[in-house]
């Protein structure tokens, strides 16, 4: 009997997955010997990596008892610098929310004005081919030198950021909808607002959406970015506060913290494209 | 001469063994025994004053003997609100505000502001502070400027950069206190372990957490003596100090001039070893200041008397040998330096492992010391100005030959059989090299590596 695609590629990943692991762990173990003998009251002045050859990089293991650590108490509170992982995290989460709720409202009335005249859309067009390519790092100082505040300026950058793809999206999603629908509208004497809602967006949403999904991916990687700079609360402020006692474990748990946010960000919005894509 | 005496004192001397009255091993012990808070706060105000004057023991004692103190504190005082000053430091009147923000960056250069708010400092002075963890100097410049932070940890070159407009829009800064002394180290990778002459650091990659550092300027001085110019003959990078450890690591740098406990968390994690501790370069010297905005002391006097209040008082029981482990304890946590407390144990104590097997003990590794010397200032701009950070004249020394010139000094003790001094002579040495505050211009001339 064959297995389904499916089930084939969930034993494949699963085969990846402890390959993985087990190489990890054979590769950061310690050298059980210790180098040379140091003098007891010297070697408890040093770490372990240097006193009993322990690799600076965590296994597996280490990271796997970590994790389980931050989900047993996620919200613990002790004190201005240092929170649990979710306090961390629900702050990120209302940062982008901000940012990317901001970046909405602007990019897709926007949008739609470009794509609806080539005159704007073209006299636009080097503002946003400038604009687009630059780091949220770049933006950062600027941006805490003319607002004053860092709270607001973390924010100014993930709208910044993720303006771009919703705003170049919606444009090309309005301007590529289909003449026939538009002429049908016009011998129909549809007036422009409702040609507007029930053609032109309808017809435009999934590509709107496709560049919602990928700002929204961009948002959450400038987050990260975005607090390890300004620092005080976030997921990256925690990645910053952990490097700076060279906690890797701490860092890689984060990571995997934040790439599992990163996916659910993505996936509630692809379910949201697909329940606007309509079969042509 | 301590921080906490009385510096109108002729008796006193700058360095005494033992107190000014007899009785006790050390001055700070007398201090211990004699004055309270408010007697301890006047001290520090008129000291400030009258050091940064006279920095030398001589010139000050002659000139105290010479007009006499009333008259003394009189002429000091048309300068120079003493009484003012004194009063702001030993207020108390409700602060205008009680719930305040200030900005630390996670190194031990800040331990009396981190110390603060475990160890009560700031809340016997009826304040309520936030201690903010922040990723790096840029930012925390940014964030006071932005008045996110009332007050803020700094290096002390800071906010003479500031008031200057180097790097920043020029905003009048002040340097409140100097938190600590000495508490820096070079350390170099491992493998550089034979190459303990700087002579041989040709090419090297070194690293100093910030531009308008301390390090910076004492990195630059180290290499300059060795013959090195540290613009061509090495590279300079300023990076911040936690990324300092990965980064030698990861063997993109070879060492790094830095404030702890980066330096001994290298050592801790086996990738570095200490070469050298900085008191050794200049035994004394100034690293990170406490600072606020000019705007904020003079809106907020209150507020401002008792933060200060609240870090003098956190300094001088940092200064104490004996509470070092204890404060270790208190700042040692994830909320403040996030650190392994064996490394802030060694740090502060004095007595740590060099990176090559051996126990050092030298207690005064780093001490704690609020009175910011005039003289600091003056060393500093003379580098600024050596390695071209700033360019034109600055004026040092306006504000001493006022003073001298109102009481008619010269003249009085002339008239006493005194000699009056000509010039004030050093007031310190770096590596063997005497500074003499009174000639800045001449000091900046006679290196032979400089960019001017």
């Amino acid at each position: 009997m064959r297995l389904s695609i499916g089930a084939r590629a969930s034993v494949l990943s699963a085969v990846i997955l402890v390959v993985f692991l087990l190489a990890w762990h054979i590769a950061v173990r310690g050298t059980t010997t210790g180098g040379p003998a140091m003098d007891p009251e010297y070697a408890k002045l040093m770490g372990l990596t240097a006193t009993q050859g322990k690799s600076a990089m965590p296994g597996p293991l280490d990271v796997g008892a970590k994790l389980i650590e931050h989900a047993r108490r996620p919200f613990y509170d002790n004190g201005p610098n240092d929170k649990g992982i979710g306090i961390q995290l629900g702050w990120s989460i209302l940062r982008v929310a901000a940012g990317y709720g901001l970046a909405v409202l602007l990019a897709i009335p926007l949008g739609f004005l470009i794509g609806m005249s080539p005159m704007v859309s073209r006299a636009l067009d080097p503002f946003i081919q400038i604009l687009k390519p630059v780091s949220p790092l770049a933006w950062m100082p600027l941006a805490l030198y003319t607002i004053k505040d860092s709270g607001a300026s973390a924010i100014f950058v993930i709208f910044i950021c993720s303006v771009w793809p919703m705003l170049v999206n919606t444009a090309f999603g309005v301007a590529s909808v289909r003449k026939e629908w538009l002429n049908v509208a016009r011998t129909l004497e549809v007036g422009p607002w409702r040609r507007a809602f029930t053609v032109i967006l309808p017809a435009a949403a999934p590509t709107i959406l496709t560049g919602m999904r990928i700002s929204i991916g961009i948002a959450w990687l400038v987050i990260v970015a975005a607090e390890m700079l300004v620092g005080g609360t976030g997921i990256g402020y925690f990645v910053w506060n952990e490097w700076n006692n060279l906690s890797i474990t701490n860092v890689i748990t984060a990571i995997l913290v934040i790439g599992l946010v990163g996916m659910l960000l993505d996936q509630m919005l692809a379910r949201a494209a697909r329940a606007v894509t309509f079969p042509e | 001469m301590a921080t906490f005496d009385n510096p109108f004192d002729p008796r006193l001397r700058l360095r005494s063994r033992g107190c000014s009255c007899g009785a006790h091993a050390s001055q700070s012990d007398h201090d211990a025994s004699v004055s309270g808070g408010e007697e301890q706060a006047r001290r520090v105000v008129e000291g400030a004053v009258v050091r940064a004057l006279f920095p030398e023991d001589a010139t000050r004692r002659a000139f105290l003997k010479a007009v006499g103190v009333p008259a003394a504190m009189a002429a000091i005082s048309q300068f120079f609100p003493l009484v003012t000053a004194t009063e702001a430091f030993a207020q108390t009147g409700k602060p205008e505000k009680t719930d305040l923000k200030v900005g630390f960056i996670p190194i031990t250069c800040a331990t009396p502001i981190i110390m603060g708010a475990p160890m009560g400092f700031y809340s016997k002075q009826g304040l309520n502070v936030e201690v903010v963890k922040t990723a790096g100097w840029a930012v925390i410049r940014d964030k006071t400027m932005n008045k996110e932070y009332d007050a803020a940890h700094m290096l002390s070159p800071m906010p003479l950069a500031i008031s200057l407009g180097l790097g920043a829009n020029p905003q009048p800064y002040t340097l409140s206190a100097i938190e600590n002394v000495n508490g820096q180290a070079i350390t170099l990778a491992m493998k550089h372990k034979d190459k303990r002459n700087p002579k041989d650091w040709k090419g090297f990659k070194l690293a100093v957490p910030f531009d308008y550092s301390m390090h910076n300027y004492l990195l630059r001085y180290y290499l300059a003596e060795a013959g090195l110019d540290p613009d061509t003959d090495v590279q300079i990078r300023s990076v911040p100090p936690p990324e300092m450890v990965a980064n030698l690591r990861a063997d993109n740098i070879d060492g790094f001039l830095a404030p702890d406990p980066v330096n001994q968390r290298a050592v801790y994690d086996g990738v570095g070893f200490i070469h050298i501790l900085s008191k050794e370069l200049w035994d004394g010297h100034p690293c990170c200041a406490f600072a606020a905005s000019r705007e904020f002391v003079t809106t907020m006097p209150n507020t401002y008397a008792a933060l200060l209040r609240a870090i003098m008082e956190a300094t001088a029981f940092a200064r104490k040998a004996e509470n070092r482990k204890q404060i270790a304890e208190a700042i040692a946590p994830a909320n403040y330096l996030n650190q392994p407390l064996t490394v802030v144990e060694q740090v502060l104590t004095g007595t740590f492992a060099d990176g090559l097997g051996n126990i050092v003990r030298q207690p005064d590794r780093i001490d704690f010391d609020p009175f910011p010397w005039e003289s600091f200032a003056v060393w500093i701009l003379t580098q600024m100005k050596r390695w071209g950070q700033l360019k034109g004249d600055v004026d040092y020394q306006a504000v001493a030959k006022q003073v001298f010139l109102a009481t008619d000094a010269a003249k009085l003790m002339k008239d006493a059989g005194l000699t009056p001094p000509t010039a004030t002579t050093k007031s310190f040495s770096v590596m063997g090299k005497p500074f003499d505050p009174a000639k800045p211009e001449d000091y900046v001339k006679s290196f032979a590596i400089k960019r001017i």
